[in-house]
């Protein structure tokens, strides 16, 4: 039995209180998203594209012009009313990746709204009584679709995951049915909507901007100093101690679902109000899942995620300008965003553990 | 190989965690047919060494030696390899796995599974030594010492030399706890080592040979235990003297507070937890709950506190100021609008009581973020909370904003203790008050208690260690598989006859 | 006999449709059982049918048609190795990296969707139209291994023997799982691991090899039923869309069949029955569009009824979804 003792290589150890400075912390995050563009531009070179020209072409097709910089901002709308619709939920540990349904429900209400009621309007101009009702009810339909896997997690904790998902597959079949059938005006599509349905512009986007930008503030209020977002962040952290508390998990579970999906209701009336001013199948369109990344990249925090839903603007624009300019399909947004997921939820490692490489060889004693 | 050379010995171990220095350079030697006690606070840095002999740690610096030749343990794997095994204070077993599956994890070198075999040599052991165990049983049907029993089998199975035992009498009666000790006296017969990790020092007294003394993660010096006494011992733990009484004055003016009769619950899985259980608690004194783990210490004051469904029964709380309300159907909340200030110390501090992620301020909130009207929240009070917590019990922290998740174990107690006396209750139960805690917080918790009973509240004191048991309480009240076994005054009892209560109803032998 | 007749053509066309899901629930439970829970397997299903279509594609391209068995291999290695390599990602970033498991496997569900389609359409754009194979091989893929005769039993003939080969290697490979769950003592290690990972540390079982190899090798397996749905239903060429929602079935299907390699079996049949009834089995009052959510319809209840049940035998791997370090205190 002779053999020299050896420490590994490296170690890890937790950071307990001395954690990391802030600004470490923050270059670490930065630097995982140039980390991730790096590895992006792999795929490009894969698509036989250079990268610096691809990245360039994105950024111009972005932000290029005034008329880029609205399509942008119009991309990021939604992304960002989404992301703060997610937030309280995944604060919660709920993991509610249903957004998109949530969306489609939304713009289902508010479509079925303009059929019922636009008629009783008249005029050529946005009407704001009709765009409140199509609101409320975008947001009553976006809620009670969150609110069913809510209530079945609070009554039974039946996996919310796999729910909220499936919710989505459903109601975007209702909408396919509703597209195909009933509401088709021709070849499956379902008729624009009257003027007086659509959101005004402002600054040549629709105003769904100014909407999100107060729920910007709205949902960090909610979060960080209500009694309401006070238990979100006890729920949270551990459901127990929400009990012991007093707290009734269940109920507060099912009403935060039921905004969360609220708020994804609105953002489907934006998109199908302000954006695409009818209903379809694709009305949400991934941005429900892409949000999920928005809202987790910005560590949950309101005003970082509009910095984030930007960044993810840009790339899903720019991404659409790549494949029209240099036939790099558009896809590519989709696989920068997944590594710019894995990149950040990456990195928090090493803002969380130490890594300590053996301080001297043989230190430790090499006996014999 | 030299008769006396040590079966295992460690030179100048260190280790640290972070800033923390857990082992401060320790030696420390074995020898075969020896029973030696590692005795230390908690935190003293006992588990950290042994985790190092079992492969879980890597030590700093420092090195091992077996019977004189130095060795190096990487892994748990190297540690089998050199004969050395380990019983965890936590279980380390398979729930959905029978006995011998979780016995044969880790076997490399039988090569084919076999499960019919491992049985065999699994009975063969157990006569050995004098054990009872079922190799088919699954984990999760097993009672605490069938699954501590398991445990060592276990290691007996790879044919370890060199055992060590960390706290294994914390979760037993004291009837199991000589049986226990009756098996290490056979495997010290059968020349092995064995090491027993504990900080109860009549335990020392009983079973071992040596007694290895650490405080603060430094290594004191080794004693024959022959040559020792409690008091002696207890002063190199924690390095001045101490007096190990507890105070305990009588308080006179003691009335009703909480009558329970007839009470039962059920848990998730709608086994019964609690059975007709009935006593009555009193305003002035501190009730002592006493049991094996899994009795339903946990169920009785959940279904006080009406966190527990309850089947049956009634809890009737008499206030102080006159007038009594019937606590079976309240919620918590329901229970503080009724003006009832009943405090409650979970088993599961982190967990239950507190939020790990938080800071000071916002624990102090979980009991008045209400307070107020509005939908927001306010800070102010939880604040000024937070800073008197921080100075009365000096809470050692960074700040009242850092989370308590990152605090030590008994400053995380202070916090959660701080909180629950600050209601000035009228009703305080606390589950495991002490457990993980050093002996200096565990007298300061002990005076809080004590300090609470002589302000007339009514004290419920679940606890493990039956010695302080007897001396902080009043009377003690013993629940044994759900049911009331009998209720006896804590200045008169002895420890047999709570041991005898705690296995059977009502103390009778079982036929 | 028309009734039976549609019943066989019913199971038949289940089998087709539910061997996809076969590869992607048995690849998941075996990730499962380390206790990864990798939410990815939509990603890795795309990943897998992009990349196995792309194997077979260039190597018919560049080196002739392949022989019926070499496609079959190829098809199934191309995939495996995509699925693969996607998981290694997923296990770096969960078991080396600790990050969230469940954000993890969604960010996995983006960036192999994401890759699946940037690979499809790069393939299309690069052949300047449809990328396809040849006939040739569009039948070896939907070929069953048994002669002729065998098939022509009545009724049982087509339903035991008629499958694709890739149904009959996804029940070896169903029947192999189990043997290796419950009979080897590597099996039994793996359970411990995704049981009780601490556990199986201190027993000296390296839990990090076994949560990669585990969550690897079930990726790749996962992969492959991208492929199989590619080259059997989806007649070889790229997809999207009739793939989407496969892989998180699947998911759902490892809850149903209790990570059971064995209830896997009939589940993906069960489930690829669902997904085709509206073809075979059509009913006036329900509208096609309305028919075809039946399979998630029916996940949200399973995953209702499942949440139910409160048997100790009958639950997930205790550890699953959490993140294992030795050195935690």
């Amino acid at each position: 039995m002779e053999e020299a003792i050896k420490s590994p290589l490296l170690r890890l150890e937790k950071r307990g209180s001395n954690s990391l400075k802030p600004v470490y912390v923050w270059m670490i995050r930065l630097g995982s998203i140039l980390f991730a563009l790096l590895l992006g531009s792999i795929a490009i070179l894969l698509a036989g594209s250079d990268p610096i020209e691809a990245y360039g072409t994105m950024l111009k097709g972005a932000v290029g012009t005034a008329e880029f910089r609205q399509q942008t901002v119009k991309k990021a709308v939604p992304l960002l009313g989404c992301a703060l619709a997610i937030a309280p939920c995944f604060k919660m540990r709920f993991w509610n990746i249903g957004a998109e349904g949530q969306i489609t429900a939304g713009a289902l209400a508010a479509t079925f709204v303009v059929r019922l009621l636009a008629s009783k309007f008249e005029g050529n101009t946005p009407s704001l009584p009709l765009l409140l009702m199509m609101a409320l009810a975008a947001m009553l339909l976006g809620g009670l679709w969150a609110l069913i896997p809510g209530f079945f997690k609070a009554r039974w904790n039946t996996n919310e995951t796999l729910f909220t998902l499936m919710m989505n597959y459903i109601i975007i079949g209702v909408v396919a049915w509703l597209q195909a059938g009933p509401w088709e005006a021709r070849q499956g599509r379902i008729a624009q909507f009257p003027r007086l349905a659509w959101l005004p512009k402002v600054e040549g986007v629709h105003c769904g901007w100014i909407i999100v930008l107060v729920l910007v503030f709205l949902v960090h209020i909610y979060m960080r100093h209500s009694k309401q977002g006070y238990e979100i962040a006890v729920i949270g952290d551990s459901l127990r101690t929400a009990q012991y508390a007093g707290m009734h998990v269940g109920r507060i579970m099912m009403r935060t679902m039921f905004l969360s999906g609220a708020i994804s209701g609105l953002v489907g009336f934006m998109l199908c109000s302000g954006a695409t001013n009818t209903l379809s199948k694709d009305i949400a369109g991934g941005v429900g899942f892409t949000s999920i990344t928005v809202a987790w990249l910005s560590q949950l925090n309101a005003f970082a995620m509009v910095a984030i839903s930007l960044l993810l603007g840009v790339l899903t624009k720019g991404a659409d300008t790549l494949q029209t300019v240099m036939n790099v399909p558009a896809a590519i947004s989709d696989i920068i965003i997944g590594l710019l997921l894995f990149c950040m939820l990456g990195c928090e490692f090493f803002i969380n553990y130490r890594l300590i490489l053996r301080k001297k060889p043989g230190k430790g004693g090499t006996v014999k | 190989m030299e008769k006396n050379c040590y079966a295992i010995e460690l030179k100048g171990i260190t280790k640290h965690f972070g800033p923390v220095l857990a082992n401060d350079s320790i030696d420390l030697g074995l020898q075969r047919g020896e029973i030696l006690a590692l005795l230390g606070e908690n935190g003293s840095g006992k588990t950290t060494l042994m985790n190092m002999l079992s492969g879980i740690y890597l030590p700093d610096a420092g090195e091992i030696l077996a019977d004189g030749h130095p060795i190096s343990i990487r892994s748990p794997k190297d540690a089998f390899a050199h004969g050395i095994g380990m019983i965890h204070q936590h279980y380390k077993l398979v729930n959905v796995f029978t006995a011998a599956e979780n016995i044969v994890l880790g076997m490399e070198q039988e090569k084919k599974l076999d499960i019919k075999q491992t049985n065999a040599r699994v009975r063969e052991i157990c006569q050995r030594y004098g054990f009872e165990i079922d190799p088919e049983k699954k984990v999760y049907d097993m009672s605490v010492s069938e699954k501590q029993t398991l445990e060592i089998v276990k290691v007996l199975y790879r044919g370890a030399e060199i055992l060590i035992l960390d706290e294994p009498t914390a979760v037993l009666t004291p009837q199991e706890t000589d049986r226990l000790f009756a098996v290490l006296r056979n495997m010290r017969s059968d020349n092995k080592a064995i090491v027993i990790i504990t900080h109860k020092l009549n335990e020392v007294m009983a079973i071992s040979d040596k007694v290895a003394v650490l405080r603060k993660g430094k290594y004191i010096g080794t004693i024959p235990t022959a040559e020792t006494n409690p008091q002696a011992l207890t002063d190199m733990m924690v390095g001045r003297a101490v007096s190990l009484n507890i105070d305990r004055p009588w308080n006179d003016q003691q009335t009703e507070r909480l009558l329970v009769r007839d009470l039962s619950c059920y848990d998730h899985e709608h086994v019964k937890k609690l059975d007709g259980v009935s006593f009555t608690a009193m305003g002035g004194e501190i009730l002592g709950v006493a049991g094996i783990a899994g009795s339903g210490q946990k169920e009785l004051l959940e279904a006080i506190a009406g966190l527990c469904p309850i089947a049956g029964g009634s809890i009737l709380y008499k206030s102080p100021a006159g007038g009594q309300e019937e606590l079976v159907g309240m919620s918590p909340m329901q229970i503080r609008k009724k003006g009832i200030s009943l405090a409650f110390i979970p088993e599961d501090r982190l967990g239950m009581g507190l939020v790990g992620s938080m800071g000071m301020t916002g624990n102090m909130m979980l009991r008045s973020w209400r307070k107020g009207s509005g939908p927001f929240v306010k800070r102010k009070e939880p604040k000024a909370l937070a800073n008197k917590v921080l100075q009365d019990l000096e809470v050692v922290t960074p700040g009242i904003e850092f989370p308590v998740r990152k605090l030590s174990g008994g400053n995380v107690q202070k916090v959660l203790v701080g909180r629950e006396i600050a209601s000035s209750p009228s009703v305080l139960m606390t589950a495991y008050a002490v457990r993980g805690l050093d002996i200096n917080t565990s007298y300061t918790i002990y005076n809080l208690m004590t300090e609470q009973k002589m302000k007339g509240a009514a004290v419920i004191f679940v606890g493990e260690d039956l010695d302080v048991l007897l001396e902080l309480c009043d009377r003690i009240l013993v629940l044994c598989g759900g049911k009331l076994s009998g209720i006896v005054d804590a200045r008169r009892a002895t420890k047999e006859e709570i041991g005898l209560l705690m296995t059977s109803v009502g103390g009778k032998e079982e036929a | 006999m028309k009734t039976l007749d549609t019943v066989v053509l019913l199971l038949i066309a289940a089998i087709t449709y539910g061997t996809p899901l076969l590869y992607g629930t048995l690849g998941e439970v075996l990730t499962e059982r380390s206790g990864n829970l990798n939410l990815g397997v939509e990603g890795i299903l795309f990943m897998g049918g992009a990349f196995g279509l792309g194997g077979v594609y260039y190597c018919e391209k560049l080196l002739g048609t392949p022989s019926g068995i070499a496609a079959i291999a190829i098809a199934l290695l191309c995939a495996f190795l995509a699925g693969a390599l996607a998981s290694l990602i997923f296990s770096f970033i969960t078991t080396t990296l600790r990050a969230n498991q469940n954000v993890t496997g969604l960010a996995l569900a983006i960036f192999g969707t994401g890759v699946g389609q940037f690979a499809g359409e790069m393939m299309r754009v690069r052949a300047g139209g449809y990328v396809t194979v040849s006939n040739e091989l569009k039948a070896v893929f939907t070929s069953s291994p048994f002669p002729q005769f065998m098939k022509d039993i009545p009724y049982v003939g087509q339903l035991l023997f008629g499958n694709s080969h890739f149904f009959y290697i996804g029940v070896i490979l169903a029947v192999l799982m189990h043997l290796f769950l419950k009979k080897t003592r590597k099996g039994l290690y793996l359970r411990a691991v995704g049981e009780n990972p601490a556990t199986a540390d201190a027993a000296g079982i390296s839990v990090t090899r076994y949560k990669y190899l585990a969550t690897i090798i079930g990726g790749g397996i996962s992969a492959i039923g991208g492929v199989v749905y590619i080259v059997t239903t989806a007649g070889c060429t790229w997809n999207n869309e009739g793939l989407s929602g496969v892989g998180w079935l699947a998911v759902a299907l490892v809850i149903f069949c209790l990570w059971r390699p064995l209830s896997a079996l009939w589940g993906s049949v069960l489930f690829g029955a669902l997904m085709i009834l509206y073809m075979r089995l059509q009913l006036s009052f329900i509208p096609t569009e309305l028919y075809k959510i039946l399979p998630y319809v029916v996940t949200v209840v399973v995953l209702i009824l499942s949440s139910l049940r409160n048997n100790k035998e009958k639950q997930p791997p205790e550890g699953l979804g959490l993140a294992y370090f030795r050195e935690d205190r």
